[in-house]
């Protein structure tokens, strides 16, 4: 039974280029105070534009409508559960949105002076101090951009320390689990990839490890826990056997949310990792970004960190660029300090015993619905799982209905999917991570539905096949629009519009 | 829950770690704080960075009014609080935004695609280059001295391990607008792509359909980027370009020491599947009713893995939003008029100043000092609660005497006339 939605009406919109109407105008600038200058005197004739064809020509009350409407048509953490599995779908504090906004944070220039900087520097320092305690790591960069930024840094930071040592060395290993940023990343930083197989508990194989290791190995990229939700449990004596071969070990940070207050990579022998600002510290996910992809290291590999670091000369914070062995930049500027200002404000909401806190009850909060869903799906690995768990559409799959079809169903139901179909070792992967957000009404709620959705498998299939039925845009055709891409709009042709 | 678990502790749940990796002590971060506490502490942040009155910085981040609907749209938590629209029957809000948001960039730089964003507009050259060598099968890149020198740094670190070598070629030291002889002696068949910036760091307006024509006589591609995206109000596009990546901080997303911001990355339609980064297309439902999805998600690498067109995820969906918003706020005749108030802003603080170069600039230029060092021009204004120009030596040793001004529709005549009075000093 379908509890959390009913019907309701939606409004159509139509795009902006549709519903402009030649001079309406929805802004107003303040008359010019110093004389106007001629464009094609200033820059020649040939520089200066004719106006732009199709822009948008709306009202102030047009527009707030126009995306207002757009709005409704999303789902979002704010209306539930957003279980995407390595996402890590947290409440985003408003707070945090209202501090980030503080007028002489929002209004700092980067190159403004120093002098005029120290409450940036200040907060900066304060997130590397935090960030330094929660991952046991030395020191960070704040400067990449997202996750797969992050990742990027990190290795190159890694072929500098190798290449100081006489050799960069030829492979990545990557375990099969990994997140696809992984060997994306590898190959751009002109390493080879070398896929490693996960046993039968879905985790790393230290005496495969043992095999593949030699000298032209430069690193291994691990995520703890895995993919699969699952702690590497050998990780101390995998980071020693890669650091015996010479060869360094990169965590990805993405699933920190299962570890912080539990246990600290820089402890258990990670020589470089990076955090989801966006994930674990709560910053808003906006609809695919902004994130912030700081990076941790070990002290062998500060030297190598982006250039410039955070330093105290006497009672004043300032930047110092005299970085000779640095790896360069990875972005104009000091990183998405927006980002890092709500970062430091949900560590602040929270102290340190309450992050360790919100740790527990995302744990737990994966392991009462991996009990609630275990009779009803087939869970590939029994190893204990940490913030998510994941399950295969095994047993749905012998009536035809797949992971996706189910995730569709989902959404009748009034909730986001979880991830789909990943990770790769689990075939038709249902990935499910409630974060430490949810209480047990909306988990409540979100099991009973995979439950009926297990039901409706068996008793009639076609209805999951067919889902979502509620929605106001049912199942999206994705092959038509990748085989024929139309990613912009154009006014239709004359003869177009004769045809109608 | 615990029970159902059947666990007695939620340190129970941890009971299978190692012992040798389990953190013994508390974090070693202050007891929680209440959200009034918080506020206050970034309150008090803010007035150690100081006030000022008014500030001529430019150089690649801009300050410009941002309408009151941008943070209204952003704020709602429909948009702030969704992940990618990877499920696009309950994301249909946010792949229309980025639908329209492709679009208003093609019309805005006569490119015929783009994406759904980049991290900025520094890390979107990079991705341009390793686009064009990918198309070109060529490595070897040319990038005017006068691109933002910071985009210049990134692009060397991406380059470095890519085996993409960079050569650098001048301006003219008259107009400050590409040295066109330097790099005509520098073209050759191994180049891949030929970058430029306009208006370039000085402010000036290229003669990109020049550029373009010597890139492609040697089989090269032409990637234009620029910093101040509200000079397209005004400025003919880049419509000779083959890869246009740029920064869209100017459009109402604000200064924020640096960043977020939001890049972007457009081209021709044949080199659609080169593009990294997202895209979103348009397709109808099971009842024909128009909709919109991710797309071409094949160049990805979720789904690529290592032979995707880049490792990008992530990226500035909602600072893309802001922009959107923006766009369309100001619309086809704000646009305009908005870029055309910071050209004569601009003009008339260039009055009576001594102008280091000839060429045509938007809303910023280079101004000798006059044998004053840059700096103590600069003391002077801070007394009067202004921030005055980038000192040039930091980038450019033969500027040494020189700073970069800027002036947008933010910045009160009185306050230009200050600057003015300073240099006179």
């Amino acid at each position: 039974m379908i509890r959390k939605t009913r019907s309701n009406i939606s409004q159509n919109e139509p795009l902006l280029f549709e519903s402009s109407s030649p001079g309406k105008k929805g802004y107003q600038l303040p008359p010019l105070d110093v004389p106007a200058v001629d464009a094609k005197q200033a820059l020649g004739h040939q520089n200066v534009r004719d106006s732009i064809a199709d822009f948008p020509e709306v009202s102030e009350v047009e527009a707030i409508r126009h995306f207002t409407r757009l709005s409704t048509w999303n789902y979002a953490i704010d209306l539930g559960l957003y279980p995407l599995g390595s996402c890590t779908m947290k409440y985003n504090p408003r707070v945090n949105e209202l501090v980030a906004r503080t007028e002489a944070l929002a209004w700092a220039h980067p190159y403004q002076p120093e002098s005029l900087s120290q409450g940036c520097l200040a907060i900066i320092a304060e997130v590397e101090r935090a960030l330094a305690e929660i991952t046991g790591m030395d020191a960070l960069t704040l400067q990449p951009a997202a996750g797969a930024h992050g990742e990027m840094t990190g290795i190159m930071m890694i072929r500098s320390l190798l290449e100081s040592r006489g050799n960069p060395r030829k492979r990545i290993l990557i375990p099969d689990s990994a997140h696809g940023t992984n060997p994306a990343t590898a190959h751009m930083c002109g390493y080879e990839v070398q896929n490693i197989a996960s046993n039968d508990r879905g985790l790393l194989d230290l005496e495969t490890l043992e095999k593949v290791v030699d000298d032209n190995v430069a690193a291994l990229m691990v995520t703890n826990p895995n993919t699969v939700g699952v702690f590497e449990e050998r990780i101390t004596k995998i980071t020693s056997l890669m650091h015996s071969k010479g060869a360094l070990v990169y965590m990805d940070g993405a699933n920190m949310n299962a570890l912080v207050g539990i246990t600290r990579p820089g402890d258990f022998g990670i020589d470089v990792m990076h955090l989801n600002l966006h994930k674990t510290f709560s910053t808003p996910h906006g609809g695919g970004g902004p994130g912030s992809g700081a990076v941790a290291v070990k002290k062998h590999l500060i030297p190598f960190l982006p250039y410039p670091r955070l330093k105290k000369a006497g009672d004043k914070w300032a930047w110092d660029y005299n970085m000779p062995d640095s790896i360069g930049k990875v972005r104009a500027f000091y990183g998405n300090f927006g980002v890092l200002v709500r970062a430091l404000a949900y560590i602040m909401a929270h102290g340190g015993d309450g992050l360790r806190r919100a740790t527990m009850d995302a744990v737990l909060n994966a392991n009462y619905i991996r009990k609630m869903l275990e009779p009803h799906y087939d869970l590939p690995y029994k190893s204990p799982c940490m913030h998510e768990v994941v399950f295969s559409d095994d047993r749905q799959a012998a009536k035809g209905v797949r992971t996706g079809d189910i995730a569709k169903r989902l959404i009748d139901y009034g909730f986001h999917p979880y991830t789909v179909s990943f990770p790769l070792i689990v075939h038709g992967a249902l990935m499910i991570e409630p974060t430490e957000t949810e209480g047990k009404s909306e988990i409540d709620l979100f099991t009973d539905a995979l439950i009926s959705i297990a039901q409706e498998v068996e008793e009639n299939p076609e209805l999951v096949l067919k889902a979502p039925h509620l929605t106001r845009t049912s199942r999206v055709d994705e092959v038509t629009a990748a085989r024929r891409p139309i990613v912009r709009w154009k006014p239709e042709t004359t003869a177009s519009k004769a045809a109608d | 829950m615990l029970d159902v678990c059947g666990l007695e502790s939620l340190e129970q749940l941890f009971s299978h770690l190692p012992a040798e990796v389990k953190f013994n002590r508390s974090l070693d971060i202050p007891n929680g704080k209440s959200e009034y506490e918080i506020v206050d502490y970034f309150r008090a942040r803010g007035l150690e960075n100081g006030s000022i009155a008014s500030s001529f910085l430019g150089a690649g981040v801009y300050s410009h009014y941002r309408p009151v609907l941008v943070d209204v749209v952003v704020s709602r938590g429909e948009f702030l609080t969704s992940y990618t629209p990877y499920q696009a029957e309950m994301a249909q809000g946010t792949l229309t935004s980025i639908f329209e948001f492709q679009t208003m960039i093609c019309q805005l730089t006569g490119m015929e695609v783009a994406n759904a964003s980049m991290y900025d507009g520094s890390s979107a050259v990079p991705e341009a280059a390793m686009m064009a060598a990918r198309i070109t099968k060529r490595h070897h890149m040319l990038v005017a001295k006068s691109v933002h020198p910071e985009y210049r740094t990134v692009f060397r670190t991406y380059a470095k391990h890519q085996e993409m070598p960079i050569t650098e070629f001048g301006y003219d030291a008259v107009t400050g607008a590409l040295d066109l002889v330097d790099l005509e002696s520098k073209l050759n068949d191994q180049v891949a792509a030929v970058i430029i910036q306009s208006p370039n760091f000085f402010g000036i307006v290229e003669d990109v359909k020049a550029a373009a024509a010597l890139a492609h006589k040697h089989g090269a591609l032409l990637v234009v980027t620029f910093t101040e995206a509200v000079s397209l109000g005004l400025v003919e596009p880049p419509r000779d370009a083959d890869i246009v990546a740029g920064e869209l901080q100017s459009f109402a997303i604000s200064p924020c020491y640096g960043g977020p911001f939001a890049g972007i990355l457009a081209t021709k339609e044949k080199f659609i599947r080169q593009i990294p980064g997202r895209l979103v297309g348009e397709t109808t439902d099971t009842h024909g009713n128009r909709a919109f999805c991710l797309t071409l998600s094949t160049r990805e690498q979720h789904i690529r893995r290592e032979k995707a067109t880049s490792n990008i995820c992530t990226n500035q969906a909602l600072i893309a939003l802001m922009a959107t918003v923006f766009m369309t706020v100001y619309g086809k005749e704000g646009l305009r008029e908005l870029a055309g108030q910071n050209l004569s802003k601009a003009h008339y603080l260039a009055e009576g100043l001594k102008k280091r170069f000839s060429g045509g600039f938007f809303n910023e230029f280079v101004v000798s000092t006059n044998g004053n060092a840059a700096e103590a021009v600069n003391d002077r204004l801070l007394e009067k609660n202004i921030v005055g120009g980038l000192p040039l030596g930091r980038f450019y040793p033969e500027l040494n005497d020189c700073m970069l001004l800027c002036a947008t529709e933010m910045n009160k005549r009185e306050h230009m006339d200050e600057v003015k009075k300073a240099f006179l000093a």
